[in-house]
């Protein structure tokens, strides 16, 4: 009876970023493995051995009184076609079209049950263009979100784009979202394991909330980025505000931010106390849920021999006892919130309010 | 004692039928399987998966339609016949009606194949959920997204919206036709008076989402999925469920009710379980009786009895199908 359930992979981006390429890559690839993926439309893609599944986006708002409680109607309908089929598969892959907001996908393999039981979301991998995506992001708010939901930012497009101009784009996408880990890709070049079975929203799989510790599993030259010994909060208003070093061109930070810009915020703090923070923490899902399109986090409870591990997506949260923390792991706490119009100063205090007195 | 015979198609059961006394399995591997004396037969009625089955009015044939765009006729001397071809689309909807007449749908368009042979292709804003025929008259209902719509295929004429907010996902008339009741996305049923579109029947309280409905024998109650037992809806007032309780047979807190299927005469349900059970219960003291152990196979995903309420034939998620014989 145990089956195990089915990875299922999201890949969003900008109309032209390279998604079909990278969709061509994954199944052209020679890695005898069968993939269901479900596309928007029927494109330039079909390999014999994999199954196209045309469907329209439908997002269906759940009647729960949760208005950002939105689902894709026809991904679960899809799911619960291909449990019918034999042999299963060893993936789903979903592409959604260039003005996606990510958020229903995501939410439709939390809320529905039966999807829930038979698949799980592995990840979510945004293909970016490195040329236009600055400009998208400030017309776009599909585009924001889009990189906000990344686990895997795939910057493609690299060999059309200076290094300078690089840099900055890596920077944007770090000041929206500091965990994803982002590739440099010519033509949505890739190993594919980069991308696939990376069990990014697998709770027992977090293992740290520090963009430095990411960044180490790229081999590329991130000169622009802080060393490991960078102790400061990468958050929105002070992203590289101060010198550590580095030969920055600081022209490129401050591009206009608007009001609905979407940023991170990274808490950290020593062992909380687990009868304010619960309590804390739905509150703040229940109040700001519709501006947070993310949050992550790796708690140490006080007297809690074990890492508590959170994670959510807009009002939705889940957590869990992940293992007990080791001897050489300081016990402190991280949580990262990615959203718009989020009351830093508010969340900030309330959080360091759920730290345990320690007497 | 009933006497159980089981074959392992290996196979997701999507659905079952007797026809002509002929038990009839179809498969989600496209395949559709007939059981003859001890053996079965398989014969291949889609390339690819087969997504919904729907016995014919008649009891003659078992329409199922698949991923690769067609819906087949089979019958119980094994014959298949093409009825209709959408190339590339996904048929996960299929419905029969009266004199022949069938409906399937794929995205937001539904297409009615009449009695005389014409097609109609119904268009909607939304993805169709489920599909029923009125038992009377040719009227076809469409559940989908913040309600259902009820066309009278036959002609131009615009559909009767019936509206509720949610996702509504299967849909069933019952058997006088005075009313409609969906199944939601929210673990919950909802209900309306045909004749005016009233009424506003909501069954909630399920654990799990509503697979499965089945109507009583003279319609008196409906049997639902869902929860830990057959929850049954009294529809034999005037104004439906309204303010009454349901009746719960074959309470079992450790498994959920996958599929039911009333007895066609009697007052009694067959229940299967999420871990393969099937119990008969009666309605009026609850007795029960067990017709398979929790095993091999997985959720019961369909039931069916035969039209004289002494066989039941069942299908499990992981592909054993098989038979009852409540006569030993």
């Amino acid at each position: 009876m145990a089956e195990t359930q089915i990875p299922v992979t999201v890949l969003t981006g900008y109309l032209g970023a390279g998604k079909t390429t990278l969709l061509n890559r994954i199944l052209s690839e020679n890695h005898g493995k069968k993939y269901a993926v479900v596309v928007n439309e029927f494109g330039e893609i079909g390999i014999d051995n994999d199954l196209i599944v045309e469907s329209d986006e439908e997002i269906y708002e759940m009647n729960n009184g949760c208005v950002c409680c939105t689902v894709r109607g026809d991904l679960i309908r899809v799911v619960e076609g291909l449990m019918k089929r034999p042999g299963g598969f060893d993936g789903i892959l979903v592409e959604t079209t260039g003005l996606a907001n990510p958020a229903p996908v995501a939410q439709t393999f939390f809320m529905d049950e039966d999807v829930r039981a038979k698949s799980r979301l592995d990840a979510v991998v945004t293909v970016a263009d490195a040329m236009n995506l600055l400009k998208r992001l400030d017309d776009s708010p599909e585009a924001e979100e889009q990189i906000a939901f990344a686990d895997v930012v795939l910057l493609n497009k690299i060999d059309l784009v200076s290094a300078e101009q690089i840099a900055a784009v890596e920077r944007r996408i770090r000041e929206i979202n500091p965990h994803a880990t982002i590739h440099r890709t010519e033509r949505s070049a890739i190993d594919l394991d980069k991308v696939l079975d990376r069990g990014a929203f697998d709770l027992d799989r977090i293992l740290t909330l520090d963009p430095e510790f990411l960044e180490g599993e790229d081999d590329h030259d991130h000169d622009h980025e802080c060393g490991p010994d960078c102790d400061h909060d990468h958050h929105h208003r002070h992203a590289h505000g101060h010198d550590h070093g580095h030969d920055h061109d600081h022209d490129h930070h401050h591009h206009p931010r608007h009001d609905e810009s979407v940023f991170s915020i990274s808490l950290r703090g020593g062992e909380l106390d687990p009868g304010k923070f619960f309590p804390w923490i739905q509150e703040v899902t229940q109040v700001e849920g519709p501006n947070i399109l993310r949050l992550k986090g790796i708690l140490a409870m006080d007297r809690d021999p074990d890492r508590y591990v959170i994670q959510g997506v807009h009002m939705i949260i889940e957590g869990t006892h992940q293992r007990p923390w080791r001897d050489d792991e300081p016990r402190e706490s991280r949580l990262v919130f990615i959203g718009r119009k989020l009351n830093e100063d508010a969340i900030r205090k309330s959080f360091e309010a759920c730290l345990a007195k320690k007497n | 004692m009933p006497t159980l015979q089981t074959f392992p198609f290996g196979a997701f059961v999507v659905g079952a039928a007797f026809l002509r006394g002929t038990p009839v399995f179809a498969l989600g591997d496209g395949r559709v399987a007939r059981v003859d004396g001890a053996a079965a037969e398989t014969s291949v009625a889609h390339q690819g998966g087969l997504l919904a089955a729907a016995v014919s009015a008649d009891g003659e044939q078992l329409l199922t339609s698949g991923d690769d765009g067609r819906v087949v006729a089979s019958d119980a001397a094994g014959g298949l016949v093409e009825l209709a071809s959408r190339p590339k689309k996904w048929i996960d909807q299929l419905a029969t009606g009266p004199n022949g007449a069938f409906a399937f749908a794929y995205g937001r368009e539904a297409v009615v194949h009449l009695p005389d042979g014409k097609e109609r292709v119904l268009q909607h804003e939304r993805t169709v959920g489920g599909l029923a025929f009125a038992p009377k008259g040719l009227r076809l209902a469409v559940a989908r997204y913040n309600g259902a719509s009820l066309w009278w295929p036959a002609t131009d004429a615009k559909p009767t919206d019936f509206e509720w907010k949610g996702s509504h996902l299967g849909v069933t008339f019952s058997p006088d036709g005075k009313f409609l009741v969906t199944s939601m996305q929210e673990n919950a049923l909802h209900g309306w008076r045909v004749a005016d579109g009233g009424g506003h029947m909501r069954m909630s309280g399920y654990p799990g989402k509503v697979r499965s409905m089945s109507w009583s024998a003279k319609g008196r109650f409906l049997a639902t999925s869902g929860a830990e037992m057959a929850v049954l809806w009294p529809f034999h007032f005037k104004d439906g469920p309204m303010g009454r309780q349901p009746l719960q047979v074959g309470n079992r807190p450790t498994s959920i009710v996958s599929f039911v299927a009333c007895h066609p005469t009697e007052e009694v349900v067959a229940i299967g379980y999420k871990d393969g059970m099937i119990l008969a219960g009666r309605y009026g003291d609850g007795g029960e009786a067990a017709l398979r152990q929790a095993g091999e196979g997985g959720p019961i995903s369909a039931l069916v009895w035969d039209k004289a309420g002494v066989r039941l034939a069942f299908g499990t998620e992981e592909g054993v199908a098989g038979i009852v014989d409540l006569r030993g």
